[in-house]
């Protein structure tokens, strides 16, 4: 079993009424499994509302299934005794920076989940330290994390989940309100997280740019897993994802339509370079002819 | 303009007294508090200035920058002061129209001054030299017996160091929100006062809905990092009393001490 495995995971959105009787349920995960192993940068994609969010907060235990079950690092998700080492298990990075810096000194923030959790003094130093050097933030852990870009506050985000020494870290959107040089710091960050350090990373998005170096997607619609592959496969079917509202990197589309055309490109093509390098050698290959 | 508030106002030098233990500072404002208000003659209030001003003098904050945390309560100052000038009765100094100014008034007066200005100075001095997040620990650490009271002593100290933490943000959003109200009209500006106060429902009705959208963000979040109250909880800077700190202490029972002393045999 891996460290997240989902069964037909259900989750009803339920709505009261002023009599408080459910005027409407609706269902945001509908009949969803998985399973992620250890050490594997997993993706999700999904437009709004596709239920995304929903499912990342049943890998923390913030939610609970209404039907179906979840387990993390093998331990079910409603049993009570384990929950905070569930949450231990997996640490979660939100998408509002603001709203999950708790204190006002950068140290003390990335401190503050061992805290919690009673790990002795000396050892918070120095995941602490350890911490802020992973994500390079070591240069500001004296500042308030007001005068810090979103980028940076997102990488003290995610030196707090850190320093929990957390076996696998869930982002929900973490870069929805970065401009992009924020966002390429933090998938940047992120990458470098889990192939230095193996943690397991499962990276909700809706960027197609910053999914292509995952190991696997999945992508999700009407709460359902819609497909699911490795980038190559996913971003080869085109046509499929762009009924599911997504859309594909710009390269990818017009590799996508070059080969419509007949030019003989690989199925898939995720960056520039790759493009370059396959339309050089088409190149060469003609004036050879 | 909203930007420029600042709570606690610590002045930021280094200096003995900004390096003492935050419950160290708390207990010497609060015998200086008692001193000042056992004091009743010129030699208490002597030794609580030589006190008072050797701290301030320890602490490396201008004088100047305290007497000027004096404005807010001028008014105040002179209002009390003026009371006591006039309605002490005793040997009369100088009369005119209603008022008499009599020797006693005088007296009580002055006192009353120095008291309420070395009141105000103390405390000042208090949040010049401690950090808002250094002077939380201190009230949790210092008020710890009243759990057994069930008073939930750290999780108001946590709501005190996240309120602490969220002005600027919400500064920052009041002067957002009042930028896109009055780029669609609203305004804030003209009129009495009550047409301002009407002003500003359109400003406090999206401020709240959003101090509580971040509320609710800000609690999953915590839980989400295994927060679940102070149980439990390790320190990742635990307060811990010095040999400065020890000799601080010293000082705070010879000082309250030689003002009884003074009060009683003077």
């Amino acid at each position: 079993m891996g460290i997240i495995k989902a069964k037909n995971l259900i989750y009803h959105y339920i709505k009261w009424d002023e009599e408080e009787k459910a005027e409407e349920i609706s269902e945001a995960v509908r009949d969803v499994s998985l399973d992620i192993e250890t050490g594997e940068f997993v993706a999700v994609l999904g437009h709004n509302g596709s239920g995304k969010s929903t499912l990342a907060k049943h890998m923390n235990a913030l939610l609970l299934p209404s039907e179906g079950t979840i387990w993390i690092g093998g331990m079910d998700t409603k049993e009570d005794e384990t929950l905070l080492e569930v949450r231990r298990t997996a640490g979660m990075v939100f998408q509002n920076p603001d709203n999950q810096i708790i204190a006002s000194v950068v140290e003390e923030d990335v401190g503050f989940g061992p805290e919690n959790v009673g790990v002795p003094t000396d050892e918070i130093w120095r995941r602490v330290d350890e911490c802020l050097k992973a994500v390079g933030m070591t240069a500001y852990r004296h500042s308030s994390p007001d005068r810090l870009s979103g980028g940076q506050k997102q990488r003290v985000a995610i030196a707090g989940v850190m320093a929990m020494e957390p076996e696998c870290i869930v982002l929900d959107e973490p870069t929805a309100m970065l401009d992009p040089n924020g966002r390429r710091e933090v998938i940047r960050t992120v990458r470098d997280l889990n192939k230095e350090k193996g943690i397991t990373v499962i990276l909700i998005t809706h960027y197609m740019e910053e999914v292509i170096h995952a190991d696997r997607l999945y992508v999700m619609d009407g709460g359902q897993i819609a497909m699911e592959g490795t980038p190559e496969e996913i971003f080869s079917r085109v046509d499929e994802l762009k009924t599911l509202r997504l859309d594909v990197p710009q390269v990818t589309e017009l590799a996508y339509g070059l080969r419509k055309k007949g030019v003989p490109l690989s199925p898939c093509i995720l960056d520039t370079e790759a493009l370059v390098k396959e339309l050089v050698e088409i190149k060469r290959q003609r004036t050879v002819q | 303009m909203m930007r420029d508030i600042t709570l606690g106002q610590y002045y930021p030098v280094q200096s003995p007294v900004h390096k003492l233990d935050p419950r160290t500072k708390l207990f010497g404002t609060l015998v200086l508090i008692i001193a000042l208000f056992v004091a009743d003659n010129v030699f208490c209030y002597l030794a609580a200035a030589v006190f008072l001003f050797g701290v301030i003098g320890a602490s490396k904050v201008p004088v100047g920058h305290i007497v000027k945390g004096l404005k807010p309560v001028l008014f105040l100052l002179l209002f009390s002061a003026a009371f006591n000038l006039f309605l002490t009765p005793g040997e009369e100094l100088a009369h005119f129209w209603v008022f008499t100014i009599t020797k006693e008034g005088l007296f009580r007066a002055g006192m009353m001054a120095v008291r309420l200005t070395f009141l105000v100075m103390g405390t000042s001095l208090l949040t010049f030299t401690t950090t808002p997040n250094q002077l939380t620990d201190g009230l949790e650490r210092s008020l710890r017996f009243l759990n057994v009271l069930h008073v939930p002593v750290h999780e108001i100290a946590m709501i005190m160091s996240i309120a602490l933490r969220f002005i600027p943000i919400l500064v920052e959003e009041t002067d957002k929100i009042m930028k896109a109200q009055m780029a669609r009209g609203a305004d804030f500006e003209t009129g009495g006062l009550i047409k301002k106060a009407k002003a500003m429902i359109p400003l406090l009705v999206p401020l709240f809905i959003s101090a509580f959208r971040r509320a609710s963000d800000l609690a999953l979040a915590m839980e989400a990092r295994c927060y679940h109250g102070g149980e439990g909880r390790t320190k990742m800077k635990p307060l811990k009393y010095r040999t400065a700190d020890r000799l601080a202490y010293l000082l705070l029972l010879i000082f309250p001490t030689g003002v009884v002393l003074l009060r009683v045999f003077l």
